[in-house]
Order: C-alpha cells, then structure tokens, then sequence
C-alpha cells in the first residue's frame, strides 16, 4: 500500500433510480480505488452507468447502498455540510458545460474561486486571468457564454473546474459537445494541467485518441465493471482505515501557485 | 447599481446581472411587480379614503367625551339622547363642561339642479370649547339668525365661489325652505353618505327642522377638568347615566368604535376591506410568479453552482438580492402611477384619496417582504435535491 490514501474509494455500490414499480436499478456492487495523481478513463456505452458513478463519487447524488469514500470521508449518509465542504475541493466537468449564462468567462471562473471565501482579489484575478489565458482564451475574458464557440464554453468550465486546484478533477464526457478537433484540445489540456498539479482525474469519454493518456481504464456496461486495465497495486480493497487525508488541504483556498504554476 | 450590490451582498452581484442579462423578462418582471403595487395601491387609496371620510366628520368637533344615543353605530346614525344628560353629567367630578349637538341631513339643490346632501351640525354660538380652532371666530358670527358654515369642498358646487365666501360676501342659498347665508366655510369634503357639511347654530338648526327640539339633541359633547382623565370621566359618566339608552365614551373610543364599524359592517366597508385584501393576494401572487418563475428558469445554473459547493444561504442571497431589485424598480414605477390614478379618482370623486407615506412605506416594505419571501419559497425545491437531479 502506498503512502498516499486514495482518493477515491468505491465498495459494494449499488444505485436505483426511480420508485415502485418504476424502480431499476442502474448500478451493481461497483467497487473501485483510485490511485492519487492518476487519469482514469471511464468508458461503456450510453446508459451503462458512467454518469451515475460519477455523480457519485462526486458527492452530487445521494448514496443509496455501499460505499464511497472521497478525501478520506464516508459520503453514504454524509450530513449535507459535509457534502458542501467536499463539493467545494472537487473540480466537475460536466456533459453540457453548463456555465452561468449571464457571466462572463472571467467571472464564471471567478466562481470557481469565490466558493472558497473572498481572498484576495487581485490574486484571485490573476488566477483567473492566467488560467484562461493558458487554455487559450486572453482574448474572450469577458464574453458572456452565448458569444462564445462550443470549444471556448467547455475550456471555460475547464477552468472554472481548476481554478481552485482541486485534488479531484471528474470529468463527464466533456468533449461530447464539440467536435473532434476541439474536443481533443480540451481534452488534452485538462491531461495537461492535471498532470502538472498532481489531480487525481476521472474522466468519461468515448474518444479513443485519448486512451493512451490514461493511467487505467475502467469499462462499465449494465452497471457493472466488466473491463479494468492498467490497475494499479493499491486497487486492492484498502486495508487501512481513519489514516489521515494527506490530500486535503491541496484544494483548499486559492494559492499563488494556482496563478504561477503552468 | 451593480457596484452597489456587489458592495453590499460581498460578492459579485449575480442576481443583478441575472436580471440584466434578459431585460425583457427584467423589464416583464418589473411590469409585474409595478401592477401588483398599483392594484394594491388603488385597494388601499378606496379604503383609506372610506376611512378619511368617517374621521373627517369628526373633524369640527373638539370633545374629551361624547354621550350618544344607544342605538348608534356612526356618528351621523342613531336617536337622540335626552338633554337632561346635559345637567347630570355635569354634576359628575372631573367634567367641565357639556354642550348639546344636534346633526341631520339635509337636501340642497345645487345650481345645476341636481341634489346634494349636506351633513348638518347644530351646535350653540358660544360654545366653542367644543369646535376645531379654525372654526372658533366663524361659529361666533353664527348668533346671527339664519346664517351657516357652508364646506369649501362641497361636491358639485364652484370651489371658486366657495372659496370667496366671506363675512361680506355672503353666500345666499335655500334648504327646507329656509334660506340661509353662508359667511365662513368649513372644509371638510365630500363623503360616501354626504357631498359637503354644514354649520349652523342650534337656533338656526332648530329652525331648519321643525320637528327637532332643544330638549333632544342628537349627542352630548363633554370637557374634562384639565388632569381629568378622560376614559374615568367617561365610566363615571357612564355611572351617572345608568338606565338611560346611552352610551358614554371618549370621542376617540367613539371615533374607533365608528371606523371599525362602517368599515366592517357596511356593505361600502366590506367591499373596500375585501378588494384591499384580494388586491394584496394577488399582488402577492404576481410577485410569487414572478420570483419563482425566475428561480425556475435559473436552476439548471444554480445547480451547477451547488455541485461546486456553494450552500443554500448563497442562493437564498441570489434570489433576496432580485427580490430587492425587482421589489424597488417595480415599486417605484407603480408608486407614480398610483398616484395619479389617486388623483384621477379624487378629481372624480371628491373623495380623499390621497398618497400617504405610511401607505407608501407599507406597501414598499410589503412588496420587498413579499418578493423575498416568494424567492425563498421558490428556491426550497433547490433545497432539497441533490445537485446531479437538477440538471
Ligand atoms: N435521473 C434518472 N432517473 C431515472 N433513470 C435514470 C436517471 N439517470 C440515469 N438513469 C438511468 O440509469 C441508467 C444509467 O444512466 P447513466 O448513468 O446516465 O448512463 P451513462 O452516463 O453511462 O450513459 C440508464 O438506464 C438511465 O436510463
Ligand atoms: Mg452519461
């Protein structure tokens, strides 16, 4: 077992949606362990479950049955403190990149900062300033989403997602809205820049240039994992208990790193 | 604005720029808010006014107590108490003084031809402890046979030629054949039961109405002893008169008493009091549309800001901060037009419909309560669920 805790650590999780007769079940016995720093990649096709998981162990959807461990806390039964306060060292793509369509990009990352406090604002900009600018948008700072290309919108949420330097990065199916060309350049930079920062990322996405990336690749189908590649020594089930979260205070507060690294 | 907001919420003001971003539907919102504000606005102006209008016959009278007859629910309603109450009142410590007033309608064909009603007071010439300062040197002049206080405000006559009256101008007139001069005015105004008053001296009253004597007047006024206090000079009063069909109060009692009344129990109160009330329900469910609508049509982006971890309080923030946005630019809007709906409808009418800063400021702080309250009841549904469930 490594040093480091993992990040994640899913145990005998089962999901259902809906109720009654309606009632199906859309994950079984998920187990899974991610290693610190890692890019995992989730595949399967549409309906096996990728979502779910991820909403999951992104503390964005209530855990039923089983286990998931983010950062070193249980979330099953999580109190919703809990869950905000996990929330908030997280970094979520998501599918659409649902930015706030009455801010501009500036202040749509700005967002992804304010969360944790108001700090200080002029380095608050300069993170902002300097992140956008790295994913190659110096030049639409304060465009409002609606003028803004498919490829722009979705580095925007990419950066939003960063800007705090999160120890976690989940990333829904970020390029399934853009084309080949601009997907990849998403992609590819979120590799990047987690690479650099040491992000644990998970990252759902059916383009197959990136696989190469990845550290490992987990395949869902029916809400089961049929395929793991690239597993890793610690994806045995974890054996120590209440060790302490070696990872937590990375995705606090906004640090001058985040403006200088990169 | 933004600058302000942003100041005073300590964040980007978010709930501005939501606003601005559509300003059709800002401007719709607005609309909304405004048109809540006028409806209420216009509910209140026709109670207010109902109630103007019964204080205002209160008005010329300066009294401590007031003796009426039993049966009286307003002061222009009732019997009449008998005068003896006059002498047995005054013999009960801590009253100064009582004069007899009597009150009736009388019908007055204007200029035009058509038909007025005139409130009528009668009160004697020398008591003047008992009328409104202004009134003092006019009611003296009152001695005068056949003479009258005509309201400056009477609906349907020349407020010009009202205006002009004076001791040496005189203004000729004829009620139930008696023809009379008016040498001063009152100003009083038009009513729901009445279109203006009269003063008239008890003789002159008493002429007016042959049927009516001296021995009856319609209420008797009382003046406590300076230190008095009014409300035990009325039990004692009251004491005093045991037996008799007559209630003692203080005016003001007296005066409550009549508002609670007419506005609850007549048919024209009961109109007036429902239409205000169903006029703040629906503005209140306008500014509930408004606001939840709003919140509706923002979830899917305060979502996404709950998945980065921001807490309830922060949209519960976001959505007081539209409330208070909407709550002052629709406000104002519906305040102007308020008022000058107010002032079509007392040029209309004659009656006092006027602005009020209590009104103004109730119907403010109402209106951002209301807003408020409506954002915080539409962003319960965002409360509960889990942000993966909203999207
Ligand atoms: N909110 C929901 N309500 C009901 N069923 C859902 C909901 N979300 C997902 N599902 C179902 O759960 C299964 C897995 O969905 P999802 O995790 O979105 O799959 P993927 O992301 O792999 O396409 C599917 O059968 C889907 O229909
Ligand atoms: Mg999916």
């Amino acid at each position: 077992m490594n040093a480091a805790v993992s990040p994640v650590v899913v145990a005998g999780l089962d999901h259902w949606f809906g109720a009654g007769e309606a009632r199906k079940q859309a994950l079984f016995d998920v187990s899974l362990v991610l290693d610190p720093g890692t890019l995992t990649i989730l595949m399967g096709p549409s309906g096996s479950g990728k979502t779910t998981l991820l909403t999951l162990m992104g503390c964005l959807r209530e855990v039923q049955a089983g286990s998931v461990r983010l950062l070193g806390t249980e979330l099953a039964g999580a109190p919703e403190p809990v869950r905000v306060g996990l929330r908030r060292r997280l970094g979520f793509i998501f599918q659409a990149h649902n930015l706030h369509a009455s801010l501009t990009a500036r202040q749509n990352v700005a967002m992804g900062l304010a969360v944790h406090g108001r700090g200080d604002p002029a380095l608050q900009t300069r993170a902002v300033e300097h992140l956008l600018r790295l994913l190659g948008l110096g030049e639409r700072l304060d465009y409002l989403p609606d003028n803004l290309s498919g490829g722009q919108k979705q580095r925007v949420a990419v950066a939003r997602a960063l800007v705090s330097n999160p120890a976690l990065v989940f990333a829904d199916e970020p390029t399934a809205a853009l084309d080949k060309e601009s997907g990849h350049t998403v992609v590819a930079m979120l590799r990047a820049l987690g690479r650099e920062r040491g992000t644990t990322t998970v990252m759902v996405t059916h383009d197959n240039r990136i696989l190469d990336l990845a550290d490992r690749i987990v395949t869902l189908e029916d809400g089961r994992i049929v395929s793991d590649t690239g597993r890793s020594r610690s994806s045995r089930p974890p054996v120590r208990a209440g060790v302490n979260d070696p990872t937590s205070p990375r995705g606090d507060l906004p640090s001058a790193t985040a403006a200088t690294s990169g | 604005m933004a600058k302000l907001l942003g100041r005073l919420f300590g964040r980007l003001p978010i709930g501005w720029l939501q606003l601005v971003h559509n300003r059709t539907r800002m401007a719709a919102a607005i609309a909304g808010v405004a048109f809540a504000n006028v409806l209420v606005f216009v509910q209140l102006g026709m109670l207010g006014a109902l109630e103007g209008t019964i204080v205002a016959t209160y008005d010329p009278l300066r009294a401590d107590v007031v003796i009426a007859p039993g049966d009286a629910e307003t002061l222009t309603d009732g019997s009449l108490v008998a005068r003896s109450a006059v002498w047995r009142a005054l013999a009960v410590p801590g009253v100064a003084a009582a004069a007899p007033l009597h009150l009736a309608k009388v019908d007055f064909t204007r200029p035009d031809g058509a038909i007025a009603s005139l409130q009528v007071y009668g009160i004697a010439p020398e008591a003047e402890a008992f009328v409104a300062p202004a009134l003092r040197e006019d009611l003296a002049r009152l001695r005068l046979r056949d003479t009258a206080l005509l309201d400056s405000a009477t609906r349907g006559l020349d407020p010009d030629a009202l205006a002009a009256i004076g001791p040496e101008r005189p203004y000729v007139f004829e009620v139930n054949g008696l023809t009379l001069s008016a040498t001063g005015t009152i100003s009083l105004g038009a009513g729901f039961t009445a279109d203006g008053a009269l003063v008239v001296s008890d003789q002159t009253f008493l002429r007016l109405y042959g049927q009516r004597v001296s021995g009856a007047p319609s209420r008797v006024l009382l003046r406590v002893e300076p230190g008095a206090v009014p409300v035990a000079v009325a039990n004692a009063v009251a004491a005093r008169l045991a037996g008799e069909p007559v209630v003692v109060s203080t005016l003001e009692a007296a005066m409550e008493a009549d508002l609670a009344y007419q506005t609850t129990q007549r048919p024209v109160g009961l109109i007036f009091g429902f239409g205000a009330a169903i006029g703040v329900l629906v503005g209140i469910v306008i500014v509930y549309q408004v606001l939840s609508t709003d919140v509706a049509d923002h979830l899917r982006e305060y979502a996404t800001l709950k998945a980065m971890g921001y807490a309830h309080p922060f949209f519960l923030g976001i959505v007081f901060e539209e409330a208070l946005v909407l709550g002052i630019l629709g406000f104002l809007p519906g305040l102007a037009l308020a008022t000058g709906i107010y002032a079509v409808m007392a040029g209309a009418t004659g009656l006092p419909v006027e602005m009020t800063l209590v009104r103004a400021s109730a119907v403010f702080l109402g209106t951002i309560a209301a807003c408020a309250i409506s954002g915080a009841i539409a962003t319960r549904r965002l409360a509960g669920a889990d942000p993966a469930e909203l999207f």
